[in-house]
């Protein structure tokens, strides 16, 4: 095989299926919402996952017997680049890319038949229960307890950082069943509803002014020994299984490409308002331009581990540079947007006089969405983490 | 060349500072913000108790004639605290163009309710949409009518203009931009209350045929832009101030956090990699804390390299408060993306304090036409 910069004949083809679709059955005002930066309440996720649902293409990465498709490697990365440059929402990560795949690889047939056909469909929404005050980067020093008390198990303690819990019927948690061995051992992977006695929910109020983190209590809470995942105390492999993300995914190359377009469109704009000067047009252009070679760099480095993954190969810790260089780049582009809003950017969002300021909806959402930016820096692994794997595995330090 | 206080700076700054630390720690500043004007009017009236409104007023206005140092060590203290009282606004702002353009009627009439904190002022010049950083491109219009002036036209997020007593409103007039005075509550205004993204409430000011008397207007129609340019260096050097006042403190509960956060049975701040990122926040800190006072030395010097130096300083601290404030936030992992820890509103204090009065690259755009820094003689 030679190199080759094209995709396929079948690969276009299919990108244009796909792109078709998105052009049809995107609801205008969901897309205005994401153009703007605007907040996505829950209505609007669970409106557009059923959308994609009646399509077949709300858990592509799934079993096909669970409502997968069988597409290659290539296939889904162009699925996840037009989702992205049409605006479209992305979909609720914990139902799709987390408990999802768990529960199709490691549960029983009666858990599949139960949560999976509801997880696609957002029937249930589901948060992820991991970090503790105690277990952050180290996952593994998760205290809360579960006490095995005939058909249930009892748990006390508690999470944080729970992204809407406030939203969520279930949760699925890692929890303590046995403290005698290695940290990583007697940990057990469960699932519980949120409506059970003894759970308590506390919201976090964030810095961009949105309260979706939570802490969430457990004080004697009931979960039916039915609701775990595969054995007891097996729940570090299951959960090592469910962070190690889908690889084809991680860097969101076509994100960061649709708010390049977006700030493309906004200098020129700003320009010909005469907001900005022919010298901070220039330069901002030619600061995009920077980006826009880290990002076709980051484009390629992604192809060739999508290619690899075609083939059956590759190394891992190719998901690790596509993290940090990732987030680095969807970090600064959130400066650049910033810096085009100056002191006018100041004023937080107003969701009672939102629409006043028309087609400038950006500038009061550019502030807020650069500090909510930080997270991706730090969730996922943060970035000194993908480091320190980087440094282990490829350098052998 | 002398980088030392005298004897009654280090008091006052001593006492700014203790003020800061018994009065105004962040559940003091969470309560400020949740009364209706959006700051505490007790901890105002302390302020003003203490002297500092009047500090850079003249004698003659009742004030204390205190300079460009003073206001840096005050500044820099109200940075600890992420103060949310309109000290920028009224006594920086507003103050500094009073005190260059009001004749002495004007200021009899406002100088002493400022220092007994009894009246509150607001600049408002911003405009949108608009060039983010002028003071000469407005759209707003003073145009002469008999016995006064038509005020027409809209400000955005005015520091401070929710509260304010009184205005002073930048326009557009026939012969230059014009300074005036404008009661807030003048028949034809519109005030909206905005909150910061920084937690300090703003508003935006709707003009429409507001009629103001002859007397409104501040110094000469016409010299308004230079007053604006001037007031600005003032507010920047004040704002590199405050800034290391936040980088400081937001430096040194970083460290605490280091040393206290244990993962992976270790304190994090045993982690080399996280050692040197805090080791190059400090760095920041202290570059910033040369170029703060830099400003302040810089102040009474004249015009052409007055401005250039407060281009550079305003450009580094820019650049080291972005660094400093999302260093803060990511040692701190998730806790620090919350609105409970002190440490999220540092970052975007200093995030705020970058887009105020011309960002980095506003300045750095200043110095390159000028061809650079004028050396230190
Ligand atoms: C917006 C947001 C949403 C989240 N949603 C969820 C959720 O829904 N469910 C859930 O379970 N969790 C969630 N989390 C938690 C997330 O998984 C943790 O924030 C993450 O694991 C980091 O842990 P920590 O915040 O406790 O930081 P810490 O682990 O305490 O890290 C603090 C700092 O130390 C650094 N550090 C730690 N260890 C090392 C090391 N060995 N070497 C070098 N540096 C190190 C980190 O990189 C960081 O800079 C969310 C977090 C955020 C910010």
């Amino acid at each position: 095989m030679t190199m080759n910069l094209d995709f396929t004949d079948a690969d276009r083809a299919f990108r244009q299926e796909v792109r078709d679709f998105l052009a049809e059955a995107l609801p205008s005002d969901l897309r205005r919402k994401m153009v703007e930066r605007r907040h996505l309440g829950k209505d609007d996720i669970v409106r557009w996952q059923r959308i994609l649902n009646a399509r077949g293409w709300a858990v592509p990465a799934w079993p096909v017997e669970w409502g997968g498709q069988p597409w290659t490697p290539t296939q889904r990365y162009i699925f996840q680049e037009e989702m992205a440059l049409a605006h479209a929402p992305e979909g609720s990560p914990f139902n799709v890319n987390m408990i999802g795949p768990v529960i199709a690889r490691f549960g029983t047939d009666e858990q599949k038949r139960r949560f999976l056909p509801r997880i696609a469909n957002i029937d249930d929404w589901w948060c992820q229960g991991f970090s503790e005050p105690g277990a952050g980067s180290d996952l593994a020093a998760l205290k809360t307890s579960a006490v095995r008390d005939g058909d249930d198990y009892v748990l006390n303690g508690q999470k944080i950082w729970t992204t809407q819990a406030q939203h969520a019927d279930w949760m699925f948690a890692l929890v303590r069943t046995d403290n005698s061995g290695r940290k990583q051992q007697g940990i057990t992977f469960l699932l519980l509803e949120m409506r059970t006695p003894g759970i308590t929910i506390r919201p976090i109020p964030s810095i961009d002014g949105i309260a979706d983190l939570n802490e969430v209590f457990f004080d004697d809470v009931r979960v039916p020994v039915a609701n775990r995942i595969g054995d007891e105390g097996r729940g570090w492999d299951y959960a090592k299984q469910l962070l190690g993300h889908e690889r084809s995914g991680i860097a969101r190359i076509g994100l960061s490409k649709e708010r390049l377009s977006q700030l493309r469109h906004l200098e020129a704009d700003l320009h010909e308002r005469g907001i900005l000067s022919d010298a901070e047009r220039q330069r901002l252009r030619r600061r995009l331009a920077e980006v826009e070679v880290e990002l076709r760099a980051l484009e390629l480095t992604q192809l060739r581990v999508v290619a690899a993954d075609s083939h059956g190969g590759g190394a891992n810790s190719a998901a690790s540079i596509l993290k940090v260089r990732g987030t680095e780049l969807q970090q600064r582009m959130t400066e650049l947007t910033l810096e085009l809003a100056g002191p006018a950017g100041l004023p937080m969002p107003d969701h009672h006089h939102h629409d006043d300021r028309g087609a400038d909806g950006w500038l009061e959402a550019s502030a807020p969405f650069y500090f909510t930016m930080r997270k991706v820096s730090i969730f996922g692994g943060s970035n000194e983490i993908q480091k320190n794997i980087i440094a282990k595995t490829v350098l052998g330090l | 060349m002398d980088f030392d206080l005298n004897d009654e700076q280090r008091l006052l700054s001593e006492s700014v500072n203790r003020f800061i630390a018994d009065r105004y720690d962040f559940h003091a500043r969470e309560a400020a913000m949740k009364q209706p004007e959006g700051f505490s009017r007790e901890i105002w009236a302390q302020m003003a108790e203490m002297g500092l409104l009047g500090l850079p007023f003249a004698e003659a206005d009742g004030g204390f004639g205190c300079g460009p140092v003073e206001t840096m060590l005050v500044m820099e203290a109200l940075g600890k605290g992420l103060v949310l009282e309109p000290y920028l606004a009224t006594v920086v702002l507003a103050g500094g163009i009073l005190r260059r353009v009001a004749n002495e009627a004007q200021r009899a009439e406002r100088v002493p309710a400022i220092i007994t904190g009894d009246h509150v002022m607001a600049l408002a010049h911003q405009e949108w949409p608009g060039p983010r950083h002028t003071t000469n491109r407005l759209m707003t219009r003073g145009v002469p009518v008999d016995g006064g002036w038509r005020l027409s036209g809209a400000k955005v997020a005015v520091i401070a203009g929710h509260a304010a007593d009184e205005l002073v409103v930048s326009a557009a007039t026939p012969d230059g931009v014009g300074l005036f005075f404008v009661d807030p509550r003048a028949d034809g205004i519109v005030r909206t209350t905005r909150a910061g993204y920084d937690g300090v409430r703003l508003a935006d000011i709707a003009f429409a045929d507001v009629h103001l008397k002859a007397s409104a207007l501040l110094g000469t129609a016409g010299g308004g832009g230079a007053v604006l340019d001037a007031v600005f260096e003032e507010a920047n050097a004040a704002l590199a101030a405050e800034a290391v006042g936040i980088m400081q403190d937001v430096l040194g509960m970083t460290a605490d956090y280091l040393r206290t956060r244990t993962q992976f049975g270790v304190a994090i701040g045993s982690f080399q990699a996280l050692q040197h990122r805090a080791v190059d926040m400090l760095m920041q800190v202290e570059l910033s804390r040369s170029m703060a006072m830099l400003a302040a030395m810089s102040l009474d010097r004249p015009t052409g390299e007055r401005r250039l130096h407060i281009a550079a300083v305003k450009a580094k601290i820019g650049q080291a408060g972005r660094f400093v404030g999302q260093q803060a936030v990511q040692l701190h992992g998730a806790i620090g993306l919350t609105n409970e820890y002190k440490i999220g509103h540092g970052f975007k204090r200093l995030t705020a304090i970058d887009a105020l009065f011309g960002d980095s690259d506003h300045h750095l755009d200043m110095l390159a036409e000028a061809g650079g820094v004028p050396a230190i003689a």
